[in-house]
């Protein structure tokens, strides 16, 4: 007998998720996912001037701050056809990367840990114990009282006012960690709250502040009097506390959890995988990229193909958007149309993007398995050894395990990396050439954002902006059936995960959180009409 | 430790947050033009007491605002969820979810009736009976008309909440509106700590002025805290005199905007956007998206 369950909100996400699933003996059977706000971003963005789009576009996102104002500018750059200066690029990427090694940790530790790990089973651990795990998982992380966490969690739960940690699934049978290690769990999910603001510091020496930087214009970025030796300094000694975290506790922990949770290795995958690449090494060749580009069909990583941009579509016969024609994003035109939510019609404010027809996974397991496959000569060591250490093979990559594994391996080799680039980095050198902004013209803004492939598309007219379309990696990965009727990612992955308690569906929050969801970016429409009319039909 | 790569010196990593905690309260004393005999009485007040309930609501958001708090040194968050407030209710931390907090949500509101801050992130929209945005399958304009009018006092967190923000910006396709604007008939006191995002040591200030006094802050017209929103940019900007750095002939809208962004700068006093040079974009201002255009004078 199948019974439905929904999921809303679904939280520890960025925005606003509604999850139905149909469940049938214990397993899921059929999945929707659906993005219950809509903000219009793209219509907001219309007759605006195109090289301050970048400061709204980047309010598409609050905890992926920064990027989507840097794929607006790439947009406008490419229609100018413009080459930005070394200094330029550099700083852009180690704003990019202060971003990944920022989102990444608390995306695993305050928005995924609670998901894997007990907080109240913490409570009957052994300290010493304790003490002993995390001087085998992690040793050479600086030391932690564990007493005294233990202390204060016992203290908070006494206190009868649980705060966030009310209405947890403690005691699921699906959490299987001992309180040994929920206990050293806790105590990192507490310290990486406060690692995390050093993160935070590290975008704001270039970038101004953080949340929403703004150093950013078309031409390069603004801060080339903040290039100096002392600043360049601050950063590097930040970006080392960083590193330390991320080599110390971060990958350590996810590699334990992937140990101690093997079956989850064989839960949560996909099969297609599609990434723009990233971080450009070089202003005068913008092929040559850190982290390359590429698309994986069916998990086939020997045959890694070249992204055609051509080949993507947006589905709208889902969404709540008239009409059914899939279109190339430059002609993208839809008018919202709220018809209510119907699971066997439409029902989600996202559209759903494909590439070549097909559902496409983007984010760090996109990028990384594309890179394995490619042979980039940072991620295949990082990759093998936490295969080695974590005891599993490269075919378990495509599950909820692959997806937090890419994420902390993508941290470090990107951590690792920005030491290199920040020593390019020239003082004096000019990092923004100032360029009058063209009248008419389109362009194609693209960026790896942590949660993948994002791509902004810009047509200019009579210096204003006249279309503007945005697909953005959750879009990607939590959109909607398309027209063809195949699902997408997050909704194909949720088929055959067990739920042991319906009432308390921990096993379908591992595998979306796996994800790492942000819908306030995924959500956008376009409107090419001046005047737009909304048909509405409230059920 | 891995040898590739200096660490700090010889602090514990203890020694070294609570040092970054009394700067921050520092920050804090700053801003509310306390002298620095408060400090201490901040620090206390921030991590002990009775731990006020506060239900926190997102709207139409994109959580810049709620990961400007998770910024704060002072108090850690941490710190502020342990010590300081009870955060009863709030979408990106808690660990259940579906009808779990539905029912939390619900119930914490009824049970501090009266006595719970309602933090609000994001503008509400109101458009075609506000269906453009929904949580639980109801619209956050219903869930704003039920919470709001229960709650001790109200901080709309970030321009959003307090003017409509970015989704309000024109042509405004789905009616967002801040709280004070869709809620008109409100009873309760509203602070709009308005800026994009703003500087957490304002929010914190708010907190610890209420904890310290047990009030509210004054508000100016745009009912914004006064100790944060007195000064115009331009006039506390310390380019004024060293006119490398001023922003003034790139469009900088410092003149026209209040905030205390050169005083306690972001990220433990790291820098500002003039500081990297950029233009102030007047986001503490209502409408700034619409008002505060061309953002540049030059290219």
């Amino acid at each position: 007998m199948a019974e439905r369950i929904v999921i809303d909100p679904v939280t520890r996400i960025e925005g606003h998720l509604k999850i139905e699933v149909e469940i049938s003996n214990g397993v899921v059977t059929d999945a929707w996912s659906s993005g219950t706000l809509f903000r219009g971003i793209e219509t907001i963005l219309e007759g605006r001037k195109p090289d301050e789009a970048w400061l709204l576009a980047q309010r598409l996102c609050g905890v992926c701050t920064y990027i989507q104002g840097a794929t607006s500018i790439r947009s406008v750059e490419d229609a100018m056809q413009l080459a930005i200066p070394d200094n330029g690029r550099i700083v852009r990427n180690l704003m990019a990367g202060s971003l990944f090694i920022h989102d990444h940790p608390v995306h695993f530790y305050h928005l995924s840990a609670l998901d894997w790990i007990d907080i109240i089973s913490a409570l009957s651990a052994n300290v010493g114990t304790t003490a002993d795990l995390a001087s085998q998982i992690s040793p050479g992380a600086p030391a932690i009282d564990f007493t005294e966490v233990q202390a204060t969690l016992q203290n908070f739960v006494d206190s009868g006012k649980l705060g966030p940690f009310a209405g947890g699934y403690w005691g699921h049978p699906a959490y299987t960690l001992s309180p040994e290690e929920n206990l050293l769990f806790a105590a990192h999910y507490l310290y990486a709250l406060r690692q995390q603001v050093k993160a935070g510091q590290l975008q704001a020496i270039f970038g101004g502040k953080n949340p929403h930087p703004q150093n950013l214009r078309v031409g390069g970025v603004t801060c080339q009097e903040e290039l100096t030796t002392a600043r360049i300094g601050e950063f590097r000694s930040l970006l080392n506390e960083m590193r330390d975290f991320i080599d110390q506790v971060y990958l350590p922990d996810v590699v334990h959890l992937a140990q101690a949770y093997p079956g989850w290795a064989q839960l949560g995958g996909f099969r297609n995988y599609m990434s723009y690449g990233e971080f450009p090494l070089s202003s005068s060749d913008p092929t040559e990229l850190f982290l390359p580009c590429g698309v994986i069909m069916d998990k086939n990583l020997d045959a890694v193909d070249d992204v055609l941009l051509a080949q993507i579509s947006e589905h709208v016969q889902h969404s709540w958007y008239q009409g059914s024609t899939a279109r190339y994003p430059q002609e993208g035109e839809t008018l919202p149309n709220f018809t209510g939510y119907d699971t066997a019609n439409r029902y989600s404010w996202l559209k759903a993007p494909r590439y070549n027809g097909e559902p496409m996974e983007v984010g760090p397991l996109a990028r990384v398995l594309i890179s394995y496959g490619l042979g980039q000569n940072r991620i295949v060591p990082a990759v093998d050894s936490f295969l080695g250490q974590a005891g599993l093979t490269i075919d378990d990559m495509h599950s909820t395990l692959g997806r937090s594994g890419a994420r902390a391996i993508e941290t470090q080799v990107v951590a690792d990396a920005m030491v290199d680039w920040l020593d390019q980095l020239i003082p004096g050198a000019t990092a923004r050439v100032a360029a009058e902004i063209i009248a008419s013209g389109t362009g194609i803004g693209l960026n790896e954002a942590p949660r993948g492939a994002l791509g902004h598309w810009i047509r200019i007219n009579n210096a204003k902006i006249e279309h503007y379309q945005m697909v953005v990696p959750s879009t990607w990965n939590l959109g909607p059936r398309c027209a063809a009727g195949y699902r997408g990612p997050v909704e194909e992955a949720l088929i055959g995960t067990p739920v042991a308690n319906p009432e308390q569906p921990v096993e379908i929050l591992r595998i979306v959180h796996s994800y790492d969801p942000c819908l306030a970016c995924a959500v956008h429409i376009t409107d090419n009409d001046q005047e737009s009319h909304y048909t509405v039909k409230v059920i | 430790m891995n040898p590739k790569y200096q660490t700090g010196g010889k602090e514990s990593a203890l020694e070294l947050h609570r040092r970054d905690f009394l700067k921050f309260c520092g920050a804090v004393a700053t801003a509310l033009s306390l002298d620095i005999t408060f400090v201490p009485k901040i620090a206390k007040a921030l991590t002990s007491g009775d731990r006020p309930p506060v239900i926190w609501l997102h709207f139409s958001e994109c959580t810049g605002c709620t990961e400007a708090i998770l910024r704060s040194s002072a108090p850690w968050m941490d710190e502020l969820l342990f010590d300081t407030i009870s955060l009863d209710y709030h979408e990106t931390l808690m660990a259940g979810a579906g009808h779990t907090v539905e029912k939390i949500l619900t119930e914490s509101a009824l049970t501090h009736q009266g006595e719970f801050f309602c933090v609000v992130e994001g503008a509400i929209p109101t458009a075609d009976n506000g269906i453009y945005g929904m949580i639980g399958s109801r619209t956050m304009l219903s869930i704003a008309e039920e919470i709001l009018p229960l709650a001790k006092a109200i901080i709309s967190i970030g321009s959003c909440a307090s003017f409509g923000g970015l989704a309000a910006a024109a042509p405004n396709p789905t009616g967002a509106k801040g709280v004070i604007d869709a809620l008109p008939d409100l009873q309760v006191p509203v602070i709009n700590l308005a800026g994009c995002p703003p500087n957490p040591v304002n929010f914190m200030a708010v907190l610890v002025n209420y904890l310290l006094q047990g009030a509210l802050p004054e508000l100016d017209n745009y009912s914004r805290p006064e100790f944060a929103y007195k000064d115009t940019i331009h006039s506390i900007c310390p380019y004024r005199k060293e006119k490398k750095l001023c922003q003034k002939q790139e469009g900088c809208k410092g003149q026209w905007t209040r905030h205390n962004c050169p005083n306690i700068k972001f990220n433990q006093g790291t820098s500002f956007p003039m500081q990297v040079g950029h233009p102030c974009i007047g986001c503490s201002e209502p409408n700034f998206w619409d008002t505060m255009t061309p953002f540049y004078k030059t290219s």
